[in-house]
């Protein structure tokens, strides 16, 4: 059981052949047994996961089941959740603990999901390894010398060791899709102010959404249909938000009359030649569906990296400035006075990495240096949706590689931030244009996962779907388990 | 050449809402410290405004109400800076595009009405309050004001005295007031103004300004203006140069002193609020918005001018709040015959009473009905003017009925001739060399005589019979 899909699991606690507590406890136990190789999870709570499941099992004897009953799902550490600890793995909320649970989690509670506990991730979401965690990195259960991918690494890591059937991350310049198609799952990243941001800890407020990591198209699509809805807590959530069949959706087997764009500047010299291979031979599968691959060009996706790192910065840097040490989380001992309160106890509770970015984004607003900096940045995000807009005149959806190398070894990047954000390269325009994109399994390079992406017009989840979903039907890359952590322990 | 001060301000004006701009916390004044609270306007993580849309729609009336344009698409900011009573490190305003551009007040000046621009109003949020005094070594904060709404009232630098400058933040205090769209209590801090004041020769430039901070008191900014145009031309007499700088008004000391100059002034990194989508109304609901005006001071000013034949101002003193003037008309309504006469009793008799008992009209003992069937009594020479002055006391402190006083005091005025020629003949008799003298040509006498009767009568002899009597019997 522990590789089984969310719908799978379903069936059989439908089915009657197991309870949420068997299920539940499967899960414990693999975490209980392989955390300590992963770093998956930062914060567990088995009692709390017990009698949620007790509950769900009960709920279920008197109801219908809901539509997640008892379904074990983890979730990123930006999560507020009211039970246990929030830290957005960061010293600078020690101690914090939630009064209050994100939209999102009280859509999952209302489903009847169990929570399983907190995933490690970049602090503050600020990392494309998962290195950048106050709670230390996570190892990808493909190759533990490798780098799970970032900021949702620990839930990639955790979905792909099979320590939970699925998990929550947030996407801010590819934050799901990556570690999602470094670690061998599929991540769907909603069109922007489809998912409430509600409670879930900011790090850049114009780019930041929720979604799902998981085994296949079909339990993402679950997933998101319970995740997504207008709230009115959320002044960017969308009302009224063109909606669909989620998991009608997924039951597309072929591509016939799909006309797939392939845009040139998302193969590019200097990315991994096996990736690019296996995106090529992914192509090739949907084109025998019954698609039409159509050359195209998104001629501004050049600019798209830096334009991000002057816009998230800036909304970072003034979304980081609630950590002031004077309501909650770490305050330096002794302060002096006031300032000496505010920079000790901010250069004590931030990494280098958040330092970075708040110092970039205070440059890139300050005065004298705005116009240069994210008034151009905004104008380069404009053009970038237009090419969008453009390419999408001829092309249903758009298929790219996740990211342009496959997962790298720990350490290795983390003193050339530069390079490191190069990781993000194909990601960071879905973002930057509000779209939605879906990463999933389509090969090995150096026998590590291979992430196919697709990008679709916003609020057209369903061909992304549709697509996924069919090329998904006639391949088995999201078979395939990390044999490390496959058939030991955990079977029921 | 002669000095001549220019003066821009900027009001801020607390919106009164329920609930504050961009959570649902109560506005509630004087609550316990921090009990008004909730994790958007603690700036806990993750959490997120939503604007409270009362708030638009009252301040779109104030920009109505100063001629103003309404942008039917504003957006919100967010201004940037550490301090610890605000929660989230920046606070949310509108700088690029407020909601409102462009309006203007009309004040009176001794050489007739001026025009005073208003460049924009925008909406903002409220920081919390620090604490300091009585503790020691550390500092309280509520947190109870973080997220107020606020209305930022800018004016163009239109004013050339302070005298200006209080005629117009009376005027926007009572269009304000009018409007409903605030307490604009200026001792809690719902009306607050910062002023920036230069000084040049007439015809010249701009001279450097300064600006003085967060004033609540009419009597203050008007003595902190003077003080600093002062201030400035000392400096520029004196060959020296005026610094840029916030200042702050001492209104203990009566003297002003520097906060922060402008080399130490905020880099607020103002940028877009992506938390908050542009702030879009139609016109069919600024329309609504404006069919929905209230009539304003200068409207009803002229009104009460044109159409009750007050003098300018008396209009002024009855206009100067909506219930005062809604009392006047009440008060015409039911004594039509005499509008000024009304107005004299109102705003002489009634609103000094009212004064002394520390009251306003909306506490008056005394109804416009009742004040009326005063008046009618007067009309109908039941009672004489001086007589209506005593019954008014008495209503004001039984609440009894005009007529039930008159009958108990036995007030009644006596138009009777015989009554009053007995009176009249008794006076005559009791002061023979007055009535010689007065014979004798000292006509200045007849005053003292009618004074003598009205003593006599208690006051109730109608004083016009007095006079025709005394005439002809005086001979």
């Amino acid at each position: 059981m522990p590789f089984s899909t969310l719908t799978d699991i379903q069936a059989k606690l439908n089915a009657g052949e197991i309870t949420a507590v068997q299920v539940a406890q499967t899960y414990l136990d693999r975490i209980a047994k392989y955390n300590d190789d992963l770093n998956a999870f930062v914060h567990i709570d088995p009692e709390n996961v017990l009698a949620q499941a007790e509950a769900s099992d009960a709920y279920r004897a008197e109801h219908e089941p809901r539509p997640l009953e008892g379904l074990p799902i983890a979730v990123k550490d930006i999560f507020c959740t009211q039970n246990g600890p929030t830290r957005c793995c960061s010293n600078i909320l020690e101690g914090f603990e939630a009064p209050y649970d994100a939209h999102v989690i009280t859509r999952l509670k209302e489903a009847g999901a169990v929570l399983v506990g907190k995933t490690n991730m970049d602090e503050f979401a600020m990392g494309s390894s998962n290195e950048t965690s106050a709670f230390g990195g996570v190892q990808n259960p493909w190759n533990t010398d490798c780098i799970p991918g970032g900021s949702s690494g620990g839930s990639a890591a955790a979905v792909a060791a099979a320590l939970t059937p699925a998990a929550l991350g947030t996407d801010t310049g590819g934050s799901i899709r990556q570690p999602a198609s470094l670690t061998g799952l599929v991540g769907l990243k909603p069109t922007y102010g489809r998912v409430s941001r509600r409670g879930i800890i900011a790090f850049a407020s114009s780019l930041d959404q929720a979604g799902p990591m998981t085994r296949t198209v079909k339990d993402a699509a679950l997933l998101t249909s319970i995740m997504s809805g207008h709230d009115a807590g959320d002044a960017t959530s969308v009302a009224d938000a063109p909606s669909f069949d989620w998991l009608e959706a997924c039951e597309s087997k072929d591509m016939k009359g799909l006309k797939i764009g392939k845009p040139k500047e998302y193969f590019i010299d200097g990315m991994d030649e096996e990736v690019r291979a296996q995106v090529e031979a992914a192509l090739a599968q949907c084109e025998e569906l019954g698609a039409e691959i159509v050359d195209i060009s998104l001629p501004h996706t050049e600019y798209a990296v830096a334009a991000y790192y002057v816009i998230a910065p800036s909304e970072a840097s003034t979304n980081l400035s609630r950590y002031d040490a004077v309501r909650f989380g770490h305050r330096c001992d002794n302060p002096e006075d006031l300032e000496d309160m505010y920079a000790r106890s901010r250069d004590e509770g931030f990494g280098a990495e958040v330092k970075r970015r708040i110092l970039t984004g205070t440059f890139a607003l300050s005065s004298g240096y705005y116009d240069a900096y994210y008034l151009k940045a905004q104008q380069v995000r404009t053009l970038i949706s237009q090419d969008f807009k453009a390419a999408f005149e001829q092309v249903d959806v758009i298929a790219t590689p996740t990211s342009p190398i496959p997962a790298f070894k720990s350490g290795e990047k983390t003193d050339d931030p530069l390079t490191m954000y190069l990781s993000d390269i194909f990601t960071i325009a879905v973002n930057l244009a509000g779209l939605p994109g879906l990463s999933q399994p389509c090969g090995f390079a150096q026998d590590l996962p291979v992430g196919l992406q697709w990008i679709a017009p916003a609020w057209q989840e369903d061909k992304i779907l549709a697509a996924a979903s069919a090329y998904e039907s006639a391949t088995d890359w999201h078979t395939k388990t990390a044999s490390a952590f496959a058939g030991k322990g955990g079977e029921s | 050449m002669s000095w001549e001060m220019v003066i821009g301000l900027e009001v801020h004006c607390q919106i009164n809402t329920k609930t504050k701009a961009f959570c649902g916390c109560s506005t509630e004044f004087g609550a316990e410290p921090n009990s008004q609270t909730c994790p958007v306007c603690l700036g806990m993580p993750g959490q997120l405004p939503v604007l409270n849309d009362v708030a638009a729609k009252k301040t779109i009336l104030t920009g109505l109400a100063i001629n103003a344009d309404i942008n039917l698409e504003s957006k919100f900011d967010r201004k940037n800076y550490f301090y610890p009573d605000l929660p989230k490190g920046y606070q949310i305003s509108q700088f690029a595009v407020p909601i409102v551009e462009g309006g203007y007040i009309d004040i009176p000046t001794p050489n007739g009405e001026k025009r005073l621009g208003v460049t924009r109003i925008h909406m903002e949020e409220d920081a919390g309050k620090s604490m300091h005094e009585g503790l020691d070594a550390v500092s309280h904060i509520d947190l109870n004001r973080s997220g107020i709404p606020l209305m930022e009232i800018v004016s163009e630098p239109d004013m050339r005295s302070a005298d200006e400058a209080i005629a117009y933040l009376k005027q926007l205090h009572q269009i304000i007031k009018f409007l409903g769209v605030s307490g604009a209590d200026m001792e809690k801090g719902q009306f607050r103004c910062d002023a920036n004041v230069s000084v040049r020769r007439k015809g010249e430039p701009f001279g450097t300004r300064t600006e003085m901070k967060n004033m609540n008191s009419f009597r203050f900014i008007k003595q902190a203006i003077e003080f600093e145009a002062l201030r400035q031309i000392e400096i520029l007499e004196d060959g020296g140069e005026v610094k840029q700088e916030s200042r702050l008004w001492d209104s203990v000391k009566n003297e002003s002193r520097s906060m922060r100059s402008k080399e130490e002034a905020h880099d607020y990194r103002y940028f877009p609020e992506p938390d908050l989508p542009p702030l879009r109304v139609t016109q069919e609901e600024v329309d609504a918005i404006q069919a929905g005006m209230p009539e304003l001071p200068n409207q009803l000013r002229k009104r009460f001018e044109t159409e009750f034949g007050l003098s300018a101002y008396d209009a002024d003193v009855l206009t100067q709040t909506q219930s005062l003037a809604q009392w006047y008309e009440a008060l015409v309504a039911a004594h039509p015959a005499n509008p000024k006469q009304c107005a004299n009793w109102l705003a002489n008799e009634l609103l000094g009473r009212l004064k002394e008992l520390n009251k306003d009209i909306t506490e008056s003992p005394i109804s416009a009905k009742g004040l009326a069937s005063l008046l009618d009594r007067i009309a109908d020479n039941t009672i004489s003017g001086k007589i209506a002055k005593d019954v008014l006391d008495a209503m004001m402190e039984s609440g009894k009925d005009v007529d039930v006083i008159i009958e108990e005091k036995g007030l009644k005025q006596v138009s009777d001739t015989g009554a009053i020629d007995a009176m009249i003949q008794e006076v005559l008799d009791a002061n023979p060399g007055q009535v010689e003298a007065y014979k004798g040509g000292q006509d200045r006498l007849f005053g003292f005589f009618v004074g003598q009767v009205m003593k006599a009568s208690k006051g109730k002899a109608n004083p016009a019979m007095v006079n025709q009597r005394l005439k002809e019997l005086l001979g």
